[in-house]
């Protein structure tokens, strides 16, 4: 059963990745990006099982921290075009020229 | 016969969470809208996320493995709802508007016959 499981999870990364190549729009792409890596965590969660051997879901809450900061990551780059520091001048909306 | 509770109970919200996944990664690729399609992955994220971790703890019964998963739902719970809130917010802002009105069709979309009657 855990085989089911898993066969689900990779149809659904499949139809993900075509939207995450087919989408129109940025915002598409990262909605594609974010529900890979949710789907990604739970199929370490499942291999593990299948295998009989469940010792890799630290890995998985490893995959889940880097997967949420990321989206958060790109999302603030696109609006700000800054990663870094943007609370110095918030109306100008880009990096601070200095 | 706990035993075989927790066997049932865990293959049927595996069972369910594969469902839910598979529905939702099909809502995000052919929904025609990025409203709809950030509908269809929240699904995945909410639902699907909840079903397979708890039938994976029914599975794993009361060791350190379902400490773990716990962790892992709770963590992906919380952040999976905060993710697709930050991406609607941005493209809101950007001025991405949902489509309205009769014919419902989208700018970018490529649904092969829609439903302009």
């Amino acid at each position: 059963m855990f085989v089911v499981a898993t066969a689900a999870l990779f149809v659904a990364m499949i139809f993900v990745m075509i939207r995450l190549y087919a989408g129109p729009t940025l915002y598409d792409r990262v909605v594609a990006v974010n529900s890979f890596g949710s789907q990604t965590v739970l199929l370490i969660g499942i291999l593990g099982f299948l295998s009989g051997r469940p010792d890799f879901l630290d890995i998985a809450l490893l995959y889940a921290l880097i997967n949420f900061v990321g989206t958060i990551a790109v999302l603030k780059f696109f609006r700000y075009r800054a990663i870094g520091d943007i609370s110095q001048n918030p109306q100008s909306g880009g990096a601070a020229n200095d | 016969m706990i035993d075989l509770v927790q066997e049932i109970l865990g293959w049927v919200f595996i069972l369910a969470g594969s469902a839910v996944v598979l529905i939702g990664g099909f809502g995000t690729w052919r929904l025609p809208d990025f409203w709809a399609r950030l509908h269809g992955a929240s699904i995945t994220d909410s639902a699907g996320v909840i079903l397979l971790i708890t039938g994976m703890c029914f599975k794993a019964g009361l060791t350190l493995i379902t400490v773990k998963l716990i962790i892992i739902g709770i963590f992906l719970f919380i952040t999976g709802p905060t993710a697709g809130h930050a991406i609607a917010n941005a493209a809101w802002v950007t001025g991405l508007r949902p489509t309205e009105g009769d014919g419902l069709q989208s700018d970018a979309a490529d649904t092969p016959g829609g439903s302009d009657d």
